[in-house]
Formats: structure tokens, sequence, C-alpha cells
């Protein structure tokens, strides 16, 4: 019944013989503990649990883990690199784009999808670029606070915006 | 108190770190040895009995541990017991039976559960689970399950009236609506607020070990309140309450929807005591939406009685509000004591005849969400408010003006009976007007509709009850508790400390505000400070997050805390100075003799001696540690004026909220960053009411708004950029000034918004009354069921 899943998950390797059935949040979460991605709802609204799946902002909840055959994925737990916080994790710090945080993994790897394609997006471009995500807490305006903190300081950087 | 450089300041919050990086640990998160999985069978029907409850093919399931049903839970857990018992009000309190074991009352009510090795086996299990049900007949909305014949949720419990709750004076107010009618207006108004649908992003979740070995229950789980729920799962449990430790890890939002002791945790619990093993229960979103308690749900009759000149003199009601199938924890206070008493809002309105129904129905409970009771009872004010205006022609911020209650009557006391403490209402009313350019926004909206577009212009000039409570206060309201707080102010030999709170936060930034208000009253580096919640193993008693009372309640015990801590700093201080106590001065962290400051012993210095004891002045124990229980002397009353600006589209009825203005006056502000951001997050779940949330039953009690797909929770793109300000009148019976900002936001928008559709409606001859959600639909009727051109300008 079960079957062999490999992917890469924030830079490492794992294989795991898993349930057809399984959800990729579920694989995750439960299997490999991490449990950064968040799950909030059933019917693929709310973005919670949104991860990297070869560099594209995915709603984890809505593919099987053996979807994810052989895909390089990125998580919340994978965005800093060598201690140092992304450019968006640093935006949503300063610019307090977060209170009960359940959200913000997702809205943040959503952002990075987003300034992936638009590095420079208007007030507006970023409020529908999020509109797969649901926040309950903040009323959204410091998330485009943050989001925008991030983008200046990647267009700064100029250099590589995103880890893979 | 002395200003110092934290308080006021906007820091970044200090529980930030672990919630970008995923580390935070929810509880859905915590993973123990031995964890099974527990799934809650619910009832598909609104009403039914159950006839037969078959479990065994569930039982022969793969992975499965066991099955209960009601029966089993019988004699072993209590019913679910509410916590607020309006006194004068005939409550009625039926059981509510942690699982069904006769009759099924909503959909979603437990009727069995399932505990089994993972999620999927425990789902797949649950499934099998064979009820027979007889289906009786439903019934959801509050009006007609009073009227005759209309089918009974519980014995004993005539017309499913829960209660009758009564307030004011009735002759007085007669003789007030009297004079009116001769020689002033009356208006009478129907309103509905519909329910609404909490939607705190995490779900609930229940972890529970029980080690049998030693009697000891520990629950981690989504609670804003875990004093309260091991009091009451104490209660429910019979369990010892010192043999119960609940734990509230990272809490994903609750919005007053995880206030509530629910059936689950008690249903979690029977699990892993009667299996042995560590039992994990999460609510898919489907199941929040139908066990989680919802909000609002109240239709009103409302009359006012105006004078000529715009004067009010009284207000009358009736108010019917949906309990929903069983009292929830809160459930009687919401409607009556959070919402009749501030019916009067921020005017001088001298009579008040007010009654509220508490009534049953086959639907979801109703608790409190998010302002509880106050967004209902400013709804209300501030339209009716704007009612007067329109029927005098008069300018709705000059109604306000008039019956404000002027800044040299305060503490007022109004017709309710509160005593308000502070507030200064003009001022605000004045620089909201100020940032949207009233009087232009006037003159343009009388050059009419640009482009088909209906300009509207909504004001709201709210007061709000916070700082929940003084403690006999509230139990003269039957709420069965305190509403005091508690801190422990713990320095260590190193001068580090760990500041313990009673209260609960989660999102609303308490670490952070807590860390600077004690940073500043010991003169410590906020990188030494840590403060610890939610763990009643390590916290003293406390109650708890809601009601907009951590910052104000919690926050003055932390602060009495900490300047025991540094009197007693101050006499070891004393002693080792070799001056007298009443010559010590006390700045930034450094104990000197007053004159000669560049002798000190700094906090450190002195924290370090308190430890070792070494020397010590005569009667000091060792140790730097003090606690405080706070009992507030009186609520507070945050209060200010909102202004919408919306334009509704003739053609299409779609309301676009072009600008909004919050002056709020929450006292003094702590953290700017935060105060914001809890306003920000009020507005939205307000506006959210005005505009598009609302839940719906069938006739049959079936959630027809059952999943996140088809309840508009809303998203980033539906709102413009907030402009907030502020005015600042300290409270003068809380030790920081503070107010509290939670609800603002929540309780000032939906009428704000309201008053701009129906402004923008008006200003175009159309004055039909619309509920919410103002729906493009429902606007585009009120305007084309009565058939106008839309002008081209
Ligand atoms: S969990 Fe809600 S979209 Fe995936
Ligand atoms: S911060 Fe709580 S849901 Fe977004």
């Amino acid at each position: 019944m079960k079957r062999a899943v490999k992917v890469t998950v924030n830079g490492k390797a794992y294989a795991h013989e898993v349930e057809p059935r399984l959800l990729l949040v579920h694989y995750i979460r439960d299997m490999l503990g991490l449990t950064g991605t968040h799950v909030g709802c059933d019917t693929s609204n709310c973005g919670a649990c949104t991860i990297l799946i070869n560099g594209r902002a995915v709603k984890s909840c809505t593919l099987l883990a053996v979807q994810a055959e052989g895909a390089s994925i990125q998580t919340v737990e994978g965005l800093a690199t060598d201690g140092k916080l992304h450019p968006i994790q640093e935006g949503f710090w300063e610019e307090h784009g977060l209170q009960c945080g359940f959200c913000t993994p997702g809205m943040m790897l959503t952002a990075v999808d987003l300034l992936q394609r638009n590095p420079d997006p208007t007030e507006e471009q970023i409020r529908m670029g999020i509109e797969g995500n649901l926040c309950r807490c903040t009323g959204y305006q410091h998330i485009v606070n943050s989001i925008q903190h991030a983008a200046r300081k990647m267009r700064g950087a100029a250099g590589r915006a995103t880890p893979r | 108190m002395a200003v110092s450089k934290l308080f006021g300041a906007k820091i970044k919050r200090r529980e930030d770190p672990r919630l970008i990086t995923g580390r935070a640990t929810y509880t859905d998160d915590m993973q123990i040895s031995g964890l099974a999985y527990a799934e809650i069978v619910r009832s598909p029907h609104a009403h039914a009995r159950i006839k037969r409850i078959d479990v065994e093919a569930a039982r022969r399931q793969p992975g499965v541990v066991a099955v209960f049903t009601g029966k089993d839970l019988q004699g072993v857990i209590n019913p679910i017991p509410t916590a607020w018992l309006i006194p004068n009000a005939d409550l009625k309190t039926p059981p509510h039976p942690a699982l069904a074991v006769d009759t099924v009352r909503y959909v979603g009510d437990g009727v069995a559960v399932v505990v089994a090795e993972d999620r999927y086996a425990a789902r797949d299990a649950a499934a099998q689970v064979r009820v027979d049900y007889e289906i009786l007949p439903a019934v959801v909305d509050q009006q007609q399950a009073m009227a005759a014949g209309a089918p009974l949720l519980h014995a004993d419990v005539p017309n499913n009236q829960a209660f009758k709750w009564a307030l004011g004076n009735g002759e007085a107010t007669a003789a007030a609506f009297k004079e009116a009618a001769r020689d002033g207006v009356v208006i009478a108004q129907r309103f509905l607020n519909q329910r609404l649908i909490p939607n705190a992003m995490e779900t609930r979740s229940v972890v529970a070990r029980y080690n049998s070995g030693s009697g000891d229950l520990t629950v981690w789980y989504t609670t804003q309140n875990p004093h309260i729920a091991r009091f009451l799962m104490s209660v429910v449990t019979g369990l010892p309450e010192h043999k119960i430790r609940i734990v509230a890890p990272e809490v994903g939002g609750g919005f007053g929807s995880k206030i509530p002791f629910y059936a689950d945790e008690a249903i979690v619990v029977f699990c892993a005591r009667k299996t042995g093993r560590p039992v994990k229960w999460t609510e898919d979103r489907r199941e929040n939406y139908l066990t989680t308690i919802h909000g609002r749900d109240h239709i009103t009759d409302l009359e006012v009685a105006a004078r000529r000149d715009g004067t009010i003199t009284a207000l009358r009601g009736k108010t019917w509000a949906n309990l929903g199938a069983y009292l929830s924890t809160a459930g009687p206070g919401i409607p009556t004591i959070l919402h009749g008493l501030m019916l009067t809002g921020c005017y001088t309105i001298p009579n008040l005849d007010y009654v509220v129904y508490g009534v049953f129905t086959n639907t979801t409970p109703v608790d409190a969400y998010r302002g509880a009771g106050r967004p209902e009872a400013t709804y209300l004010i501030e339209r009716i408010v704007d009612l007067v205006a329109a029927k005098l022609t008069l300018d709705p911020a000059d109604v306000r003006r008039k019956n404000f209650i002027p800044p040299d009557k305060f503490p007022y006391t109004s017709a309710e009976g509160l005593a308000y403490d502070s507030g200064n209402y003009g001022p605000a009313l004045d620089k909201a007007l100020a940032a949207v350019d009233y009087r232009r926004l006037r003159e343009e909206q009388k050059r009419g509709p640009r482009n088909g577009k209906l300009l509207g212009i909504g004001l709201s000039t709210y007061v709000e009850i916070c700082g929940l409570g003084p403690s006999s206060v509230v139990g003269s309201t039957g709420f069965q508790g305190g509403l005091w707080e508690s801190a422990v102010v713990r320095l260590h030999p190193t001068a580090k400390a760990t500041v313990f709170t009673g209260t609960s936060p989660h999102g609303q930034g308490e670490e952070t505000t807590f860390a600077q208000v004690v940073a500043d009253e010991l003169g410590l580096p906020i990188d030494d400070i840590e403060v610890v919640h939610g763990d009643t193993a390590a916290v003293p008693m406390g109650w708890g997050t809601y009601g907009s009372r951590t910052t104000v309640v919690g926050g003055a015990a932390i602060v009495l805390a900490a300047r025991r801590v540094r009197e007693k700093a101050a006499k070891i201080a004393a002693h080792l100075l070799e001056a007298a106590e009443k010559d010590i001065v006390f700045d930034q962290g450094r104990f000197y003799v007053r004159g000669s400051p560049d002798k000190a012993k700094t906090i450190q210095e002195v924290t370090l001696q308190a430890y070792l004891a070494w020397n010590l002045p005569p009667g000091v124990e060792p140790a730097l540690e003090a606690s405080a229980f706070y009992d507030p002397t009186n609520f507070t009353f945050p209060f200010g004026s909102h202004v919408a600006v919306v334009e509704v589209d003739a053609e299409t009825g779609q309301v676009a909220l072009k600008r909004y203005v919050a002056i709020d006056d929450c006292g003094r502000v702590i953290n700017p960053l935060i105060v914001d951001g809890q306003v920000h997050g009020g507005l939205v779940q307000g506006i959210a009411q005005a505009l598009y949330e609302g839940a719906a039953y069938g006739r049959d009690g079936q959630l027809i708004t059952g999943t996140m797909a088809d309840y508009a929770v809303p998203k980033a793109h539906m709102f413009p950029t907030f402009e907030t300000g502020r005015t600042e009148t300290p409270s003068p019976h809380n030790p920081l000034g503070v107010k509290g900002v939670g609800e603002t936001g929540t309780i000032a928008s939906t009428p704000a918004v309201v008053n701009a559709v129906a402004d923008a409606l008006r200003s175009y001859g159309i004055t039909t009354h619309l509920d919410m959600p103002l729906t493009p639909e429902r606007a585009w009727n009120a305007i084309h069921g009565q058939r106008r051109e839309v002008k081209a300008r």
C-alpha cells in the first residue's frame, strides 16, 4: 500500500514510505517534524500551509506527499540561513507584521514568491498578491508594510533574493 | 510615575523571533511519546433523538485504541457548566453533557469519540460509528424559538427562554417618549446584528496526559485563560485542582473563541485517563465552524426619543439574543452585562428601558467574540443617533456633539449605572473630522453622484468598557470568578528578571509591553527580562486574556510587583551604602544617596547581595522577588471617533471603502506599534461585519456558511490603508494610566461603515433600512427597488 517518496526540504534529503493519501502538509509536520508549516483550514482557503516547491508558493494541504516526489521544498524553518534572518523575516519583525504568528510562515513564503516575480510591488499588488493567505489578527496593514520593507531590502541587496 | 525611555517607545516585539522562524510550539505541534489521536463523532442533525449507537465496526478498524459514547462518560464527566449566572433574570441552566446521550441539539453536538494511533486512522474509524437518529423539528431563529408551538430544546425551559433580563426605568422612559411624541421626534427601527464566526486562524486543539501513578493531569491547549480552564476542568472531571496543570502554549488567536471551557477538552481528558495514553485532538476547520462558539446574533427593536434640537432623551428596546443550543461559559453575560450596560454610549441619555431575552435554538452556542456585547450596543446607539440626525436634518456630527457627556462631568454615572472613569469626546471627533476634511466631503456629496458613485460619510463615536474588572462588581453581575490579576517579578542572582503574569496573551504582544514596563521600573535592560504566562504550574492564579484586560489589569499587577522589588532593593542598597532608606534615590538602575550620585550601587550589585545574603539589613529576608494581586477599583472606558468614507456604485450596489480614519483614546500608550496593530486587526473584524461576514443557517439547522469557502473571512485587498491617530486621556485609577485597546477597532468600525453606506443612499433619496452585511445585492435592491436613474455628472 505504501509508496516511496523522496524530497529535499530546506536543503536536506528525505526518503520515506508513506500512505498515498497522506497530505504533504501532514508529511512535513508529522513525519519530518517541521511544525512551522501550519494547517488553518480544510478547503485550501487560508494559506497557513504555504511552502515553496521548486521556488513557487504552494498550499501544502492541497497536495499529497507522493505528488511532491523529487521536489525541492522550502519551509519557514529554512528561510534564515547561517543564523541570519531572511529579509522577509526581518520585514515582519521590524514592521510588526504578525500578532499570533499562526498565518505568518505561510504569509512570508507567499511574499517571497511574490517578490521574486515582482521585486517592487505597489501596495495594491501586495494586497492582491497575498489574497490566498488569511490573517485574522493584523488587519493586513502591517503585513503590507513588512513586505514593502523586505522588498526595499532585497532590491538593495541586489544579490540572491531567495534562498533555494 | 516618571516617564522613562521604554514606556511609549515603538519597540519591535520580543515574541517574534520564534514565530518568524517556525520555532514556536502551538498545541498541535506537540509531540509526546505514546501519543494517540482522538476524533469526535458529531451529529449531522440539528435536533434529533439518539436511538442507538453502534461502535462495533469502528472498534474493529485498524489502529483503533478505544471508542466511547456519551453513556461511557455519564457519571464520570460532569455536565459542562456556564460561569456567568446573571441574577434577577430567571436564568435556566439545563445540563450540557460533554457527549450527548439521548438528544443532540445542534449540528456538531458530539455523540462519540474514537481514539486511534494516528489522525487518519481515527478519522477512518469515526466514519464507521453508526448512529440511529430520530430527527426532530429544529428551530434556528430566536424569535421563532420563543413562539408558541416551537420545538423545545430542553425539558424545563418553556419557550426556549434561557433568561429575561431588564434594565432601566420604565416609567421615566415612557414619560420621555410621551413628551417626544408631542414636541420632538420618536424613531423606531428593527436592527439585526448578524451571527459571526470568530475564525481564529489556529483551530482549537487539546493534548492531555494523565499519570495514573501520580494522579497528575497535564493538558496543553488552546485557551485564553488557563487558570479558569483548570478550575472548570476540576469541576467537570472531579480531579482535584492541584493535580491539574493547564498549559497554553503558543495560541494562534482567539478573539473570545478560546475563552470557553468546551466539552471537547473534557472528552479528551476522559480518553487519556481511560486509555492510559496521552491523547491529542485537533479540530479541523469544518468542525471549528460547527462547534467553536459564534458571536453576536441579536434581533433588536429599538426606539429613540429626542427633542427637535437633537437632544436625545430616552432609549427603549427589546433584544432577542440567540444563545445557541447550550449556555457557553460566558454566554448569558455577553448580551446582558457587556451589552445592555453600554447602550447609551458616550451620550447623556437620561432614560432607558431595555429588555433582553436569551433564547435557546438548535445552533452553535454563542459566546464572546471580539468586543462581546459592546459592538452590538455601539451598533444600536450609533445607528440610531444617525437616524435622529437624518430625521431632524441635522448634521450627524452636531447631534453627537450635542449629546456628548461633557469633559467636566467625569467620573460620569451613566443611566445604566456605570461610572465612566475619564473621557474627553469632543477633541477625538474634531481630530477625526479634520483628518477627512469633513466639510469638503459634505460639499462634494451635495454636488451629487459622480460616475454613478454615491459618496457616503459615516461616523461612529464610541465608548467601551474594558479592563475587566473589579471583582466585587463582576461578582454582583453573577460572574463566577474574580477578575483581579496576579504578577510575580523575580530577579535572579545575576539580575536577570523573570516576570510571571496570570494573563495569557496570544498575539497581543504583552511579552514586550510588560518587559517595557518592568525595564523602566527596575532600570534593567529589556533583554534581561523574560515574561512568562500561560502555565498554571509556573504562574500564580490569574484570570487570563480577554475583555481588553491584559495590559490594564495584568500590567497594573506587574508594575505593583516591580515596585515592591524596587522597595526591597532600596532597603538593601541603603544598608550597603550605610545610609537611611529615605535618603536613597533610584535612577536608571542605580541606587545612591541623594546628592552623591557617583557613589552608587547598581541594581545588579544589590540583587547579587540579596541572594548572597552575607550582609542584609536586619529583618530583611534573602532573595529579591515580589508578587502582587491587583484588583481594579473600576473598569476603564476607552473611547474615540471613527470616520468611514464610502462610495456606493449605484449600478452594481458595490460598496467601496475609500478611507477609514480611527482616532482612539486608550489612555496612555506603552507601545504605539502594538497599539496600531491591535486597532488595525479590530477594524478589519468590525468592517467585515458591516460589509462581508455573516453566518447563515438553513431552516433545518444546517450551517450553510460552514467552510472558509462559504464564509467571508476578509482578505487584504478588501481594505484601504487605515489612518490611525490618538488622543490621550489617562485612566485616573489605573497605575499605568492605560485603558485597553484590543477591542476598540471592532466596536467602533461596524456602525461607522454602515452609517456611511446609509448616508450615501440617503444623499440619493433612499432611506430603506439595510441590515448587515451590506452586500452588493442588498445595496442594489435598496437602490433599484426605488428605481432611481443615476444621473451622470
Ligand atoms: S491549510 Fe488552509 S490553505 Fe492549506
Ligand atoms: S498573526 Fe494571527 S492570524 Fe495572522
